[in-house]
C-alpha cells in the first residue's frame, strides 16, 4: 500500500509534511543529510559526531580535570610508587573517540597515569602494595564519572515542533473558549499523588514543562528533573546524569580523603614528632630503637621490659609521670677541703656492707640523745681541753689524710668536705648536720635541731670504738656490730691515741658528729 | 486506484502527570479524531503504551542489578549490552508499527513513536483523497480545522 510505504518512511525519518508530496522524494538525497546535533537549537557544544554533549562554557571543566590529574599525579609520584603495569582499559575507550581535542587530553592523562604508576612507591614498600592499586582504581573511577557527567545528555527535552506548538495553542484556545489570538497561559495545574503542582509553559521550548523540569538559561534547554547547571563539569545536571554527578563528587571526596590521609601519614611518619610519639607509646629510647635492643628481630622472646604493654599507660608515664629532682646541686658552694673528696668514696665502699645492718637501729631519738650527751659533754673539762684541741683537729688539711680521714670517718660517707671544728654554713646535705652539731659544740651549747634520721652518721658513730667513748643511754646496743671496722678505725686513730687529751676530745666530737 | 494522502493536521496526546514524572499518556480522547477512529481502539492503544512505559521505568530487582553491574564496570558493560529501557523501547516501536498497520493506517492515521517527539504522542491525520488529483499539502498547518 502506498500509504503503508509512506508510513514507514515517516517512522524512520523526521516526519515532515514534505514527505506527503511525491515530487520531493527523488530530490531528497541532493543535499547531504545533516545530523540533528548540527541543527540543535540549544546552546550546546557537540563532539565526536554528536556522541559528546557539553555546555558552551567549558573552561572550568578543564580546570577541574587538570586539578584532579595534577593532584593524583603528585600523589602517585611521591606517595605511591610501584611497578604496576597499567591495564590500558581506558586507552581502548579513548581510541574510539574521534575528537582531536579530547583525544589529546585523554592521551595526556593516560601517559601521566602510566608514568606515575611505573615509579616505585615508598608507601607500597613500607605498607602494602594495595595502596597504589586502590588509589589508582579510585582515581580512574573519579575520572570516569566526571567524563560521563560532562559528556552525557542531562535529559534535554526536545523543543516542540511547529505542529505541536500549534496544536497546543489550539487546545488552549478551545479550553479558554476564545478564538482570538491570546498568549498561552503560563501554568497548568496537575494533581500528583494528592499534591497540586503547577506546570509552567516554556516560551522558548513552546511546551508545558513536565514536573521537576526547568529551563537552563546557560544551555537554553529545558532539562528533565533539572538539578543545576554545574560549571565544574561543564554541563547541566539532570535526570540522565545525576547519578554520575553524585558518584563523581562522592568518589572525589574519598579520593581526597585517601590522598590527604596518606600525605598526613607520610608527614607524621617521617616527622620527628611522629617518631617520638611512637617511642613514647612503646616506652623506648631513641638509642634503643636505633640499636634495636627490644626489637623482635633480635630474638623471638625479645621484648621491652620497661613497657607496660598499654600505649596509653606508656604515654601517661612518659608525659605525666613524676619528675625526679636534680642530683647535681648546681647552686651549692664548693668545699675548700679538696682531699676530703677522695675518702668519702672509700668510706662508702667500706661502710656499705655494714650500713644496712645498722641503719634500722639508728633513728632520730638516738641522734637527739647523742646530741644531748654531747652538749653535756661540752660542759665537762673534756671540752675545755677540746678547746685547744680543735687546733689539732682543724689542722687536718695539713696533717694529711689521717685526721681528716678520722674526721671524715666520724662524719660518715655522705658527710664530706667539712672538717670538725670549722664553722660550717648551713647546707642542703642532711649528712652535714653532724657538722652543725660539732659547730654548736664549739659554740658552747647551741641547741641543735635534728630533723634527719642520719642513719649514716649513727652507723659511723658505731664504728668508732664505743667502749672508748662514753655512749649515751640507748646507744649502747648500737655499738655491737663493729667487728671489722675496728681495724680500719684503728689506723685512723693512731695520731689521736698518742695524746689522751686528743683522744678524749676526739671522742666527744665523734659522738657529736655522729648525731 | 491510487490513493494519496495529505496531511491534514497533527494531534498530540499530552502526558498525564497525575502519577508523577513517569511516562504516561492521557486517555482523554482528542476531539479531532471523533470521526476517524473508535474511542475504544485509541484508548486501548494508549493504555498498552502506558503499560510498556511502566515496565521500562520500573524500579525493581532487575534494574538494580543492571545499575550496580554497570556502575561496577564503569558503564563499559553498556558497550555490549543494552539496557532494559532500550529493550522495552524496541518493543514499543514494534507495537506501534503493528498498530499502525492494523488499525490506524486503514483509517488514515499515523502514530509516531513518542521517543522521536520528546515523549509526546503524535497522531498524524491524513486526508484520504482518491485519484491522482493533486491535493494541496497543508504542510505548515497553523490552525487546522477539525473535521
Amino acid at each position: 500500500m502506498h500509504l503503508g510505504e509512506s508510513m514507514r518512511d515517516c517512522e524512520y525519518s523526521q516526519i515532515s509534511t514534505r514527505s506527503s508530496t511525491p515530487m520531493e522524494t527523488p530530490y531528497k538525497k541532493r543535499t547531504p543529510k545533516k545530523k540533528k546535533w548540527e541543527s540543535f537549537p540549544g546552546r550546546n557544544k557537540f563532539y565526536c559526531d554528536g556522541r559528546i554533549m557539553m555546555a558552551k562554557q567549558t573552561g572550568v571543566f578543564y580546570l577541574t580535570l587538570i586539578l584532579i590529574l595534577v593532584t593524583c599525579g603528585l600523589f602517585f609520584t611521591f606517595e605511591c610508587r610501584n611497578t604496576l603495569r597499567w591495564g590500558g582499559v581506558f586507552s581502548e575507550e579513548l581510541y574510539k573517540l574521534n575528537s582531536a581535542f579530547l583525544l589529546l587530553l585523554c592521551r595526556c592523562s593516560f601517559f601521566i597515569i602510566c608514568f606515575y604508576f611505573t615509579s616505585c612507591p615508598f608507601l607500597a614498600q613500607q605498607l602494602t602494595p594495595i595502596i597504589p592499586v586502590l588509589g589508582g582504581a579510585l582515581f580512574l573511577f573519579v575520572l570516569g564519572t566526571l567524563l560521563r557527567t560532562s559528556f552525557s545528555d542531562p535529559g534535554v527535552l526536545p523543543r516542540a515542533t511547529p505542529d505541536e506548538a500549534a496544536d497546543l495553542e489550539r487546545q488552549i484556545d478551545v479550553a479558554n473558549g476564545t478564538t482570538g489570538y491570546r498568549p498561552p497561559p503560563r501554568t497548568k495545574e496537575v494533581v500528583i499523588n494528592g499534591q497540586t503542582v503547577k506546570l509552567k509553559y516554556c516560551f522558548t521550548c513552546k511546551i508545558f514543562r513536565p514536573p521537576r523540569a526547568s529551563h537552563c538559561s546557560l544551555c537554553d534547554n529545558c532539562v528533565e528533573r533539572f538539578d543545576h547547571h554545574c560549571p565544574w563539569v561543564g554541563n547541566c545536571v539532570g535526570r540522565r546524569n545525576y547519578r554520575f554527578f553524585y558518584m563523581f563528587i562522592l568518589s572525589l571526596s574519598f579520593l581526597t580523603i585517601f590522598i590527604f590521609a596518606f600525605v598526613i601519614t607520610h608527614i607524621i611518619l617521617m616527622g620527628l614528632s611522629g617518631f617520638h610519639t611512637y617511642l613514647i607509646s612503646s616506652n623506648q629510647t631513641t638509642n634503643e630503637d636505633i640499636k634495636g635492643s627490644w626489637s623482635s628481630k633480635r630474638g623471638k622472646d625479645n621484648y621491652n621490659p620497661y613497657s607496660s604493654g598499654n600505649i596509653f599507660t606508656n604515654c601517661c608515664v612518659a608525659l605525666c609521670g613524676p619528675l625526679p629532682p636534680s642530683l647535681i646541686d648546681r647552686r651549692g658552694f664548693i668545699e675548700a677541703d679538696a682531699p676530703q673528696m677522695a675518702p668519702p668514696t672509700n668510706g662508702i665502699t667500706m661502710y656499705g656492707a655494714t650500713q644496712s645492718q645498722q641503719s634500722h637501729m639508728c633513728d632520730q631519738d638516738q641522734c637527739i640523745q647523742s646530741t644531748k650527751f654531747v652538749l653535756q659533754a661540752a660542759a665537762t673539762p673534756l671540752l675545755q681541753q677540746q678547746r685547744s684541741e680543735p687546733v689539732i683537729i682543724t689542722s687536718s688539711p695539713e696533717n694529711g689524710t689521717s685526721l681528716p680521714a678520722l674526721a671524715s670517718l666520724t662524719l660518715g660517707g655522705p658527710c664530706t668536705s667539712l672538717p670538725i671544728g670549722q664553722p660550717t654554713p648551713p647546707t642542703s646535705t642532711p649528712s652535714l648536720s653532724c657538722h652543725e652539731a660539732a659547730d654548736m659544740l664549739m659554740m658552747h651549747g647551741h641547741t641543735l635541731n635534728h630533723t634527719h634520721p642520719l642513719q649514716e652518721q649513727a652507723a659511723l658513730h658505731h664504728y668508732l670504738t664505743p667502749e672508748e667513748v662514753p655512749s649515751p643511754p640507748g646507744m649502747l646496743h648500737c655499738g655491737s656490730p663493729l667487728g671489722h671496722s675496728h681495724t680500719v678505725q684503728a689506723s685512723f686513730y693512731n695520731p689521736a691515741s698518742q695524746d689522751s687529751l686528743h683522744e678524749d676530745s676526739v671522742r666527744g666530737l665523734v659522738k657529736l658528729s655522729s648525731v | 486506484m491510487q490513493h494519496t494522502a495529505s496531511l491534514v493536521t497533527k494531534v498530540f496526546i499530552q502526558r498525564d502527570y497525575s502519577e508523577g514524572t513517569v511516562c504516561r499518556f492521557q486517555t482523554k480522547f482528542p476531539t479531532e479524531l471523533d470521526n476517524r477512529i473508535e474511542r475504544a481502539l485509541l484508548e486501548q492503544t494508549v493504555k498498552t503504551l502506558n503499560s510498556y512505559y511502566v515496565e521500562a521505568e520500573k524500579v525493581g530487582g532487575q534494574s538494580y542489578l543492571e545499575g550496580c553491574l554497570a556502575c561496577a564496570t564503569a558503564y563499559i558493560v553498556f558497550l555490549c549490552m543494552e539496557t532494559r529501557y532500550e529493550k522495552v523501547l524496541k518493543k514499543i516501536s514494534g507495537y506501534i508499527q503493528e498498530q499502525n498497520e492494523k488499525i490506524y493506517a486503514p483509517r488514515g492515521l499515523l502514530l509516531t513513536d513518542p521517543i522521536e517527539r520528546g515523549m509526546r504522542l503524535e497522531i498524524s491525520v491524513f486526508e484520504d483523497r482518491g485519484s491522482s488529483g493533486s491535493s494541496p499539502s497543508s504542510s505548515m498547518s497553523s490552525c487546522g480545522t477539525a473535521r
